[in-house]
């Protein structure tokens, strides 16, 4: 099998962002145009994260998902305060090939039998949102990492699976865009418990977290960001002020960038991977 | 039809599915699109492309109710270009065995059946298959005697090459030689396309496996193209 990898673009307003702890956003730059270069670079599918739930509204997700979409030949996932049925389709309509759900379908499970049914299973990511207690255990956190369930994160992997999720995106807050690496443990536990796909997200920060989180982890995609906005934003010449009208644009003037974080292309990650023995896709391009 | 028209092609539409994908790749490589559950649209269209996902059975519920069962095989027989993507590879088959035992189009003789524990080296592998695979001509593995895709709707596209996958079942033709593609999943080779006169079908989403699905888009409408110029 071939391991995807997704990078996966936090959304706020009409920009590109980067938290860390999913907090603390940061403009890195236009959605379309990461999309548009990740796409031509080899990515094996995007991810849309809408940071601040606008699904509708001035500069929405909606006409961001509408421009990709025309242009983008490769699955397009879009998550972010989706709450129904009707929600989806929208997405769905404006040229998602996936939605990916937190907090809706951990307040009404049945969500996510209901989009399975009307979408089919393999439309319906569940993203599980995980803290680690004191304790060893994992609990699911929803609205961003901002709200505690009191619900045991591999309990609900299985029961989303069950319900007919088509696969489960698994981060761990704690490790989100840390650049410390993947939280082994909880992606292996998860992936190990349901018949599903699994993507690791949150928390890479070189390419050999990466390899760890497939080999250890035993992940079937991994979703990468900082790793690979840094180094487009590095590579890439961001000068034109102008297209940052909106939003805290301190950190990229000052052209500061996490230091943890080692930057990547998608074509050195999958040149390593392979070199590892990771089978992946690699475009003949 | 004058040398400035498009050919036009008919997504069914039968509420299964994300059909703006497969409409975004066929007006990307300069077809005229439309989607439809009208018998008459569907009849009066150059080509015609049965999506979806889902299951099975509620789909050809759903083809029955809209009353295009009959419709889908007319288009078949009568020659016209016939596409079948994902869900609709299958169900040109005789019957599957999605939850049960469901009748499909009967279109080409085969059945469809589920993946049965993939596995690879010590991992076993998820079900659905989720990503992308390589797609091989058939009777490959170097000798020589691969099938070619010249002249079919992979013509161009390497031996080998990527295309994305989203599926739990696969189909079983009967006819071997119906078989245009194959892939791997573990231990598991099976039927990637079909292809046999008028109709191509692939387990695949080229319309979602980038540049060289594109291709196969292309090449259906290059095809379209000489028919309707032959025509007028």
């Amino acid at each position: 099998m071939n391991i995807r990898i997704i990078p996966r673009l936090d959304i706020k307003g009409p920009n590109l962002v980067k938290g860390i702890h999913m907090e603390g956003l940061r403009v890195l730059g236009k959605p379309e145009q990461f999309a548009r270069h990740y796409y031509e670079n080899g990515a094996d599918e995007l991810i849309y994260m809408d940071a601040v739930a606008s699904l509708y509204g001035r500069n929405s997700l909606l006409d961001i998902v509408e421009r990709t979409a025309r242009n983008i030949f490769i699955p397009l996932t879009v998550g972010g305060g989706l709450r129904s049925v009707d929600d989806i389709r929208t997405v769905l309509r404006a040229g998602a090939d996936k939605v990916s759900l937190n907090t809706a379908v951990i307040q009404r499970p049945e969500l996510i039998s209901e989009a399975a049914r009307a979408f089919g299973s393999s439309t319906v990511v569940v993203s599980i949102e995980a803290i680690k207690k004191r304790d060893g255990s994992y609990e699911a956190y929803i609205d961003y990492g901002r709200q505690s369930t009191g619900i045991d994160a591999f309990e609900w992997a299985v029961r989303a699976a069950e319900l007919g999720a088509g696969e489960l995106a698994v981060t761990s807050i704690d490790n989100e865009g840390t650049g410390k690496g993947f939280d082994l443990e909880l992606t292996r536990k998860i992936a190990e418990a349901v018949p599903i796909p699994v993507i690791a997200c949150g928390g890479a920060g070189k390419v050999s977290h990466i390899h760890d989180v497939i080999t250890e982890g035993k992940a079937d995609a991994v979703s990468v960001a900082s790793l690979l906005h840094y180094h487009f934003v590095k590579h890439s010449g961001f000068s034109n002020q102008d297209n940052y009208a909106e939003g805290n644009t301190e950190f990229l003037r000052k052209g500061g960038i996490v230091s943890k974080v080692q930057d990547a292309s998608l074509q050195e990650i999958k040149k390593s991977l392979t070199a590892q023995g990771i089978e992946c896709r690699r475009s003949s391009g | 039809m004058g040398p400035e028209q498009k050919p036009k092609v008919a997504i069914v539409d039968y509420g299964m599915g994300n059909l703006f994908s497969v409409r975004q790749a066929c007006e990307h490589v300069g077809l005229e699109v439309v989607i439809t559950a009208s018998s008459d649209e569907i009849l009066n269209a150059d080509g015609v492309i049965l999506p979806g996902i889902g299951a099975f059975g509620d789909a050809m519920a759903t083809l029955s109710r809209l009353d295009l069962v009959g419709v889908l095989r007319d288009v078949a027989t009568s020659g016209k270009t016939l596409v079948g993507v994902c869900l609709g590879l299958q169900l040109l088959m005789t019957e599957s065995f999605e939850f049960g035992r469901h009748k499909g189009l009967g279109i080409v003789e085969g059945q469809v059946i589920p993946f049965d524990n993939p596995v690879e080296g010590s991992r076993k592998l998820k079900v659905p298959q989720v990503g992308w695979n390589s797609v091989y001509r058939v009777g490959g593995g170097g000798n020589g005697q691969a099938k070619t895709w010249e002249d079919s709707p992979l013509a161009e596209l390497a031996d080998g090459e990527f295309m994305y996958f989203v599926h739990s079942y696969i189909v079983q033709p009967e006819e071997r030689n119906v078989v245009l593609s194959v892939s791997r999943y573990g231990q598991i080779e099976f039927c990637s396309s079909i292809h046999s006169q008028n109709i191509f079908a692939c387990q695949f989403h080229p319309e979602r496996s980038g540049t060289e699905g594109l291709k196969i888009y292309r090449n259906l409408a290059s095809h379209l193209k000489r028919l309707t110029s032959k025509r007028s």
